[in-house]
C-alpha cells in the first residue's frame, strides 16, 4: 500500500545520503537502538537529523530511577549487578548485520561519487518529462478538468450551495488543479573500472585479504550506484593476466613483482576497447609497494604519465603494509606523478583502514 | 471505516468498556476506534497521532525510527489516542483479543484525561480537522513558492518550537495597552482632566486653566513616551516573531501553524507522567475487576508488566503514575495526610493509621482535574514512596563518563525529578528587548536555573532567529557563571562577555 508518509522518508533519506539539503548534513546524528538478542546487545544503527534547538548543555546530567542499586552502582543498565570478581566478560554491543546494498547505502552517506561523465554516442543521458500528479498552481493549458470540476463540486457541497435539481457547478480559482510533471533523468554512463592487484609472494595472505575486501567494497558500492558498470580484473605477479570477477576475489598466486607487466595489460585493454572519447576509466591498483626493480618503478610512471593517465578519470593506488616489502612504490608515485591530479593513493595497515582508504578515493568526487 | 462494519466483536467490546468506565465514573468525549495494520499505524505514530500532516522530512526520519525498532522486535505501538472531541483511537490489527481490550480500557482514562484535566481544558478540540487544513495550507504555499523554500523555512520554524508560553493560554499576559506613542488629539486628553463641578462664574477659580493645561500636556507626555517592546520579558518568541519580524505572508502562515501545533502538544508534555499513569490506574483497575475473563488474566498480566517495567537509568512513566496515584488512593482513604498525620512521631503508629475516611477515589479525580506533572509529583511524591520503590539519583562520574548512583536522598531525588520536569527540561528564553539599543535588534535571555545552555547548538539556533528577524540577534546566557552575550548579524556570529559600555536590554530575566 502507498503510505502517505513514504514521500516524507524519501525526501529524509535523500537528506541522509547528500542528495539534497547540504545544509542540513551537519545535523546528522547516527544513533542507534540497542536491542538484546540472546545474550548479546545488538546495536541498530538508525540515522537521524538532530535540528537545533536551545538546550541544556553537558552539565545537565544524572535523573532517577529505580531499583537494588548501591551508590557507586552503574545507572545504566550495562553489567550493573554483576556478582563479585567481574567473573563474566563485560557485554559487547554487535553491530546488526544489515544486507550488503544497505551496508552500500551506509557508506555512500559518507562518500562522494565519482562524477561519472556522460560520454559515448549511444549513453545520451536521456531525460523525459512525466505527468505525475496534481498540483494547485499551473499553467491553464494543463489544467485538470475532471479534478476541477471535482473539487468545485465538493467545495459546493460542503458549502451548502449545491442543489441537485440544478446542478451548476461553478470553480473558482481556488478549484482548479493542474497536472504536474517530474523530470525523470536517466543518467547513462559508459563506465569501466579496472582493478589491478599484486599477486606476488611478498603479498601474505593477509594483505590479499585487505587487498580483496578494499577492492570488494569499491566494487560492490560503485555496481550498486550506477548501472552497467563494466568491471575488469587484472591480477600480476611478474607477468599480468586478465581473470574474471569470481577469480580475482579467490586466486592465490606466487612469485615475483613486476608492477609495469599489470599496467601494460591495462594499456593494452584501454586502448583496444576503451576510448577515452566514449568511456570514463577508472584505474585500482593494489599492491604491497614491493616492486623488483627501480627500473621498473620507473617504467611504470612512464606508462602511466604518457598512457594512462591522460586517458583515464582516476588512478587510484592503494598500498598495503607488508612485513616483507620495502613498499617503496607509493613513494614513488608520490615522487614522480604529485602533479597529476587524477592520482589518488592510500595505505593500509589493519581492517579499520579500509573505511578511510574508501573516503581517501571517493571523497574528491572526481 | 467505523469498527462496527470491521471488527463488530470489538465495536461491541468497545460498548461494554466504555459502560464499565463510566461506571467507574471517568467521564470522556465520544471515542472512535479505527483499527489498522502496523504500516499505517506507524504512519500515523511518526505523524504524531494525526492521518495528515504538512509533508516535511522530520516525519520520514521518524517513521524510519518505528519502523526499525518494530522490525527488529524492540518496540511494538499498541495505542494511541488524540486528543479531539471526538476523541479518536486506533487498534493494531493483529492484537490479541485482550490486548484491545487493555487498549480500550486505557483509551477510555485518556479520554477522561483529556477532557477534565485544566490543563487541556484551552487545546483545541477540533485538532483532527486543523491537522489537516494545516497541511494543505502548507501545501499550497509549497506550490506557490517552490517546495524546498518551505521547507528551509519550516526547518527554521521547527528549531524555535519549544519557544512557547505553555502557561500563557490561561492568562491575559500583555494588558490591552493604549497605543502608546501615537500621537493623541488634544480633546482626548481634555476629557480625561480632572474637573470639578461649578458654577459658571467660579469656574475659572474652581477649575483654573493654567492647573487643567499642565496636566493636560502631562498626559499627552505620559501617552508619548515610548513603553518599550515587549512591555515585559516575553516568554513565547514564537509570538513576537510572528507579530515583529518581517515576515512574507505565507512564512508567517507557516510560522503560525508551527506555533499552533506546538502549544496543542505542550499539555501532553505538561502531563506525561499523570496523564500515562491515570490511563494505567484505570485500566488496570477496570480489566482486573471487570473485564478479563479467567483465560485472559495471564495474557493480561503479561502485557501488563511490559507497561509498568522499569529498566536501570530510566523513569517509566507509566510506572511512577500508576504507582503515584495508587499510594494517593491508598492515603486519602486511610486518611493519611494532614497535620495530625505528619507530627505523629510514633513508626508504629503511623504504620497502623488508619482512619476509613474513605476519600481515595474523590481525591484522584481532584488531583486528575487539577494538575500538572510539576505540581503532582511536588505534592504527592513522599519520603515513604520514594523508600518504597527503591529510587534513587544518578549523575555523570566525570572520571568514568558512566552514570553512577549517587544516593538515595529524598530531597536530592525530588530536586533532580522537579528539574527535569520543569519546562520539560527546557530552557528558559525571553524575549528581552526587541528593539535593542535602538537599532531595531532583537534580544533574548537566558533565565539561568542552575545549568549551562549548550554553547553549540545555542549559536545554531541564534542564527535561524537571525535568519527570521533579519537584523542582528543578541543571547544573554550564563555559561561557566559567567555573563555573555552571543550575537548573529547574519554573516558572523561571536560571543563576548557584558562590559559596562554596552547598551542595556529594556528588561533583564
Amino acid at each position: 500500500m502507498q503510505l502517505r508518509i513514504n514521500k516524507d522518508h524519501q525526501r529524509f533519506r535523500q537528506i541522509v545520503k547528500g542528495k539534497i539539503r547540504d545544509d542540513l548534513r551537519k545535523f546528522l546524528s547516527r544513533g542507534e537502538l540497542i536491542g538484546k538478542e540472546g545474550k548479546h546487545l545488538i546495536s541498530i544503527p538508525v540515522r537521524g537529523i538532530e535540528l537545533p534547538h536551545f538546550r541544556y548543555g553537558d552539565n545537565n546530567d544524572g535523573g532517577v530511577g529505580s531499583g537494588d542499586a548501591q551508590p557507586g552502582d552503574k545507572a545504566d543498565g550495562s553489567d550493573g549487578d554483576q556478582g563479585p570478581g567481574g567473573t563474566e566478560a563485560g557485554q559487547h554491543i554487535l553491530e546488526v548485520e544489515v544486507s550488503l546494498d544497505e551496508l552500500a547505502d551506509i557508506l555512500g552517506e559518507e562518500l562522494q561519487l565519482p562524477r561519472i561523465k556522460p560520454k559515448g554516442k549511444h549513453q545520451i543521458t536521456s531525460e523525459k518529462d512525466k505527468y505525475s500528479g496534481i498540483r494547485r498552481a499551473g499553467p491553464e493549458s494543463l489544467r485538470h478538468f475532471k479534478r476541477t470540476f471535482k473539487a468545485a463540486l465538493r467545495r459546493q457541497i460542503m458549502a451548502g450551495t449545491y442543489d441537485p435539481d440544478n446542478p451548476i457547478i461553478t470553480p473558482i480559482r481556488r478549484d482548479r488543479r493542474y497536472r504536474s510533471w517530474k523530470t525523470v533523468l536517466k543518467p547513462q554512463s559508459n563506465a569501466v573500472i579496472v582493478y589491478m592487484m599484486d599477486m606476488s609472494g611478498s603479498m601474505g595472505d593477509e594483505q590479499k585479504e585487505l587487498v580483496r575486501l578494499e577492492a570488494f567494497w569499491i566494487d560492490a558500492w560503485l555496481r550498486r550506484n550506477y548501472e552497467g558498470i563494466e568491471s575488469r580484473y587484472i591480477v600480476h605477479d611478474v607477468r599480468a593476466a586478465e581473470v574474471n570477477r569470481e577469480t580475482f576475489f579467490r586466486i592465490r598466486e606466487d612469485g615475483g613483482t613486476k608492477i609495469s607487466s599489470a599496467f601494460k595489460l591495462c594499456r593494452s585493454m584501454v586502448e583496444t576497447h576503451y576510448n577515452p572519447e566514449q568511456w570514463n576509466v577508472y584505474l585500482f591498483h593494489f599492491s604491497d609497494g614491493d616492486n623488483s626493480s627501480e627500473s621498473d618503478s620507473r617504467e611504470c610512471c612512464n606508462l602511466l604519465t604518457e598512457n594512462l593517465l591522460p586517458n583515464v578519470n582516476m588512478f587510484g593506488y592503494c598500498q598495503v603494509a607488508s612485513a616483507y616489502g620495502s613498499g617503496n612504490f607509493i613513494n614513488v608515485v608520490h615522487e614522480h606523478l604529485a602533479d597529476q591530479e587524477n592520482v589518488i593513493t592510500s595505505r593500509i595497515n589493519t581492517k579499520d583502514d579500509i573505511y578511510e582508504s574508501l573516503k581517501t578515493f571517493f571523497t574528491s568526487g572526481k | 471505516m467505523s469498527l462496527q462494519t470491521v471488527r463488530p466483536d470489538l465495536a461491541e467490546y468497545a460498548r461494554e468498556i466504555a459502560e464499565i468506565a463510566r461506571e467507574a465514573g471517568l467521564d470522556f468525549f465520544e471515542t472512535r476506534f479505527e483499527c489498522m495494520d502496523f504500516n499505517t499505524m506507524q504512519q500515523i505514530a511518526a505523524f504524531g497521532g494525526f492521518p495528515q500532516r504538512y509533508p516535511h522530512w522530520r516525519f520520514g526520519m521518524e517513521f524510519e525510527r518505528l519502523r526499525k525498532q518494530h522490525v527488529y522486535g524492540l518496540g511494538k505501538i499498541y495505542e494511541m489516542v488524540i486528543n479531539n472531541d471526538p476523541c479518536y483511537a486506533y487498534l493494531l490489527n493483529d492484537n490479541s483479543v485482550v490486548d484491545q481490550k487493555l487498549v480500550m480500557a486505557h483509551v477510555y482514562a485518556h479520554c477522561d484525561f483529556f477532557k477534565n484535566n485544566y490543563w487541556f481544558s484551552k487545546t483545541n478540540r477540533k485538532m483532527m480537522d486543523d491537522m489537516a487544513n494545516h497541511a494543505t495550507r502548507i501545501r499550497r504555499h509549497a506550490d506557490r513558492v517552490g517546495f524546498e523554500k518551505v521547507e528551509r523555512f519550516i526547518d527554521t520554524c521547527v528549531t524555535l518550537d519549544n519557544l512557547i508560553d505553555p502557561h500563557s493560554p490561561f492568562m491575559q499576559r500583555t494588558r490591552k495597552q493604549p497605543n502608546r506613542g501615537d500621537a493623541m488629539p488634544e480633546s482626548e486628553a481634555e476629557d480625561e482632566v480632572v474637573r470639578y463641578k461649578s458654577k459658571p462664574y467660579m469656574e475659572n477659580w474652581i477649575n483654573p486653566p493654567a492647573a487643567a493645561r499642565k496636566e493636560r500636556d502631562a498626559i499627552i507626555a505620559e501617552r508619548e513616551k515610548k513603553t518599550p517592546l515587549p512591555a515585559e520579558p516575553l516568554r513565547d518568541v514564537l509570538k513576537f516573531m510572528l507579530e515583529h519580524a518581517p515576515l512574507e505572508d505565507w512564512e508567517a502562515d507557516v510560522l503560525a501553524i508551527i506555533r499552533e501545533e506546538a502549544y496543542y502538544f505542550a499539555p501532553q508534555g505538561q502531563t506525561k507522567i499523570m496523564n500515562e499513569g491515570w490511563a494505567t490506574f484505570w485500566h488496570s483497575r477496570m480489566m482486573t475487576t471487570r473485564i478479563v475473563s479467567d483465560a485472559e488474566l495471564i495474557t493480561y498480566a503479561d502485557h501488563h508488566s511490559g507497561t509498568v517495567a522499569t529498566s536501570p537509568g530510566q523513569t517509566n512513566p507509566y510506572k511512577v503514575g500508576v504507582e503515584l496515584f495508587r499510594d494517593i488512593e491508598d492515603r486519602w482513604n486511610r486518611g493519611r495526610f494532614g497535620k495530625e498525620y505528619d507530627e505523629c512521631e510514633s513508626i508504629t503508629e503511623a504504620r497502623k493509621w488508619d482512619k476509613k475516611l474513605g476519600l481515595g477515589l474523590d481525591k484522584i479525580f481532584e488531583v486528575r482535574r487539577t494538575h500538572n506533572d510539576v505540581t503532582f509529583v511536588d505534592e504527592f511524591l513522599t519520603p515513604e514512596f520514594v523508600d518504597r520503590f527503591r529510587m534513587y539519583h544518578y549523575r555523570r562520574d566525570p572520571a568514568t563518563g558512566r552514570m553512577v548512583v549517587v544516593n538515595r536522598d529524598y530531597d536530592k531525588i525530588k530536586a533532580q525529578f522537579m528539574f527535569m520536569l520543569t519546562n520539560h527540561g527546557q530552557p528558559y528564553i525571553y524575549v528581552v528587548d526587541g528593539n535593542y539599543a535602538n537599532r531595531g535588534e532583537l534580544y533574548l535571555a537566558h533565565k539561568h536555573i542552575g545549568i549551562d545552555l549548550d554553547i553549540k547548538y545555542a549559536v545554531e539556533t541564534l542564527k535561524r532567529i537571525q535568519s527570521i528577524w533579519r537584523r542582528p540577534v543578541h543571547l544573554q546566557a550564563s555559561i561557566n557563571e559567567e555573563t555573555v552575550v552571543f550575537s548573529c548579524d547574519g554573516e558572523n556570529s561571536q560571543q563576548q562577555k557584558i562590559s559596562e559600555d554596552q547598551p542595556k536590554p529594556a528588561h533583564t530575566v
